[in-house]
């Protein structure tokens, strides 16, 4: 330590708080002429600080988690008052479903009705999309022994894909909803009336030959229909969407734009089955 | 700077080897300035809360400058005041120039403070924050040539009188261990 009279050591200590004023100032005029200084020193301090806020930043967030937990508690009780009215409310329900469901097995077995069976399916992976006759059909990869028959039905986890066209020993082909040599008969939900879905090669079929009277509405659920005994009848299909032009159309439930596994539906139905492919001279160049 | 032992006072313990002693000096000296700024440091953390550090910076600069100006010395200050101004994003040189001027007016009437109450202290350092506060926002408008709101200046100085007893009651246990420390050997 440097020693210093004392007269001195105190006129210096007189001095520094001036000294230092007078720095301040100076610092203030550093920091004008240099704008880029302060916050270049500011990124070496907070370089030099983050391990602490980092160190902080664990009680803080355990802190905020318990305050979290006081308030969950707090709205706690109310949640389970609007829970108990409403499991109230749907345990009624569910005794009127019970309710009907007793009165349709009774109703059924007084008609003789006949149940439908359980359809059999099996899932085939999809190996490649387009190729072939069609614009629109996928090829799947089935086992070498498969009972996959044409005329089968295709779904996806959503819905409606479409029908087994072509099957070979190893793989078959599905003509996809959108194909435009895709017909399909539906059913408009609400207003039960029976439609054709036509492919058109985009995205969303068209909604053709509906009955005259009937005006399908935006967002009314297609289901598929029974007639002429192709398709059983309430697949999901998809919903109605008018176009900009005002025609309808069909959003479909299945992702036919990345389809990667469907399931193949024995309905045990034969109403009308595709012709043999026509084979052509030469496959047709690809559009994309 | 250890005594002698054959002048040591009777009755009394041991005074502490050199070098630990000399530590314990040096510990003393450097403890207000380094709890400020971890204060500092502590009340920059990102949190939901309006940054407190100006507000946390003057009770520990006003209290230490009244009762321990010898361990708050102005380059101490200047440096507190530098962090300050990095750690908020005011210009430079403003929080420097309102610690000072805070110290000036601590060191001016610390004579007379010390000898007052609590309470007494306390309306003072709420004045001396008022005024900081007024003449950091100022000094902040000077710099920056536009006028920021005048709010956030007053929160902080009514945060800053809220906390200083809480500051001041733990600075003054620590001032009075040291005390008793430093009159012990």
């Amino acid at each position: 330590m440097i020693r210093l009279s004392i007269p001195l050591r105190q006129a210096l200590a007189r001095l520094s708080l001036p000294l230092m004023i007078a720095a301040a100032f100076g610092v203030m005029l550093l920091g004008k002429a240099d704008a880029l200084l302060a916050e270049r020193l500011r990124t070496h301090l907070s370089d030099a600080l983050s391990p602490i806020y980092a160190a902080l930043a664990e009680p803080t967030a355990a802190v905020r988690s318990a305050v979290e937990e006081v308030r969950f508690l707090a709205t706690l009780r109310e949640q389970n008052a609007a829970l108990r009215e409403e499991n109230e409310r749907l345990r009624r329900w569910h005794a009127t479903a019970l309710a009907l469901e007793a009165e349709n097995e009774m109703l059924r077995r007084q008609l003789n009705f006949l149940p439908e069976a359980a359809p059999a399916f099996v899932t085939a992976r999809v190996v490649a999309d387009g190729g072939g006759t069609y614009a629109r059909a996928v090829l799947l990869a089935t086992g070498p022994q498969h009972a996959i028959r044409k005329g089968q039905v295709a779904l996806d986890e959503r819905g409606f894909v479409g029908r087994v066209t072509e099957v070979g020993s190893r793989s078959a082909r599905v003509l996809l909803a959108t194909d435009m040599n895709s017909r399909i008969p539906v059913t408009l939900e609400s207003s039960r009336a029976r439609a054709i879905m036509a492919g058109t090669n985009g995205a969303r079929p068209r909604l053709a030959h509906w009955p005259e009277g009937v005006i399908p509405v935006e967002g009314e659920r297609v289901v598929t229909s029974a007639e002429a005994g192709a398709f059983p009848a309430g697949l999901p299909v998809g919903v109605i969407r008018v176009s900009p032009q005002g025609a309808p159309e069909i959003e479909l439930f299945a992702r036919l734009d990345r389809l990667d596994a469907v399931r193949l539906f024995d309905y045990g139905l034969s109403g009308i089955i595709p012709p043999e492919a026509v084979a052509r001279p030469e496959p047709r160049p690809r559009r994309r | 700077m250890a005594t002698p032992p054959n002048r040591r006072p009777q009755g009394r313990p041991a005074p502490a080897p050199g070098l630990v002693r000399r530590v314990d000096a040096f510990a003393r000296l450097a403890f207000p300035g380094f709890s400020t700024a971890f204060l500092m440091v502590l009340a920059a953390a990102p949190v939901t809360l309006p940054s407190p550090v100006l507000a946390v910076t003057l009770p520990c600069v006003a209290f230490w400058s009244v009762f321990r100006p010898a361990a708050m010395m102005p380059p101490i200050v200047f440096l507190l005041g530098l962090l300050l101004d990095l750690l908020t994003l005011a210009p430079l040189g403003s929080g420097i120039l309102v610690l000072l001027v805070l110290q000036a007016v601590a060191l001016r009437f610390r004579r007379f403070l010390v000898r007052q109450s609590f309470l007494a202290v306390w309306l003072a350092f709420c004045v001396a924050a008022f005024g900081g506060a007024l003449l950091y926002w100022a000094l902040q408008s000077l710099l920056a040539l536009q006028l920021p709101p005048v709010a956030p200046a007053l929160h902080a100085a009514l945060l800053s009188c809220g906390l200083y007893p809480a500051v001041a009651l733990l600075l003054t246990r620590i001032h009075e261990a040291m005390l008793q420390a430093e009159n012990a050997p």
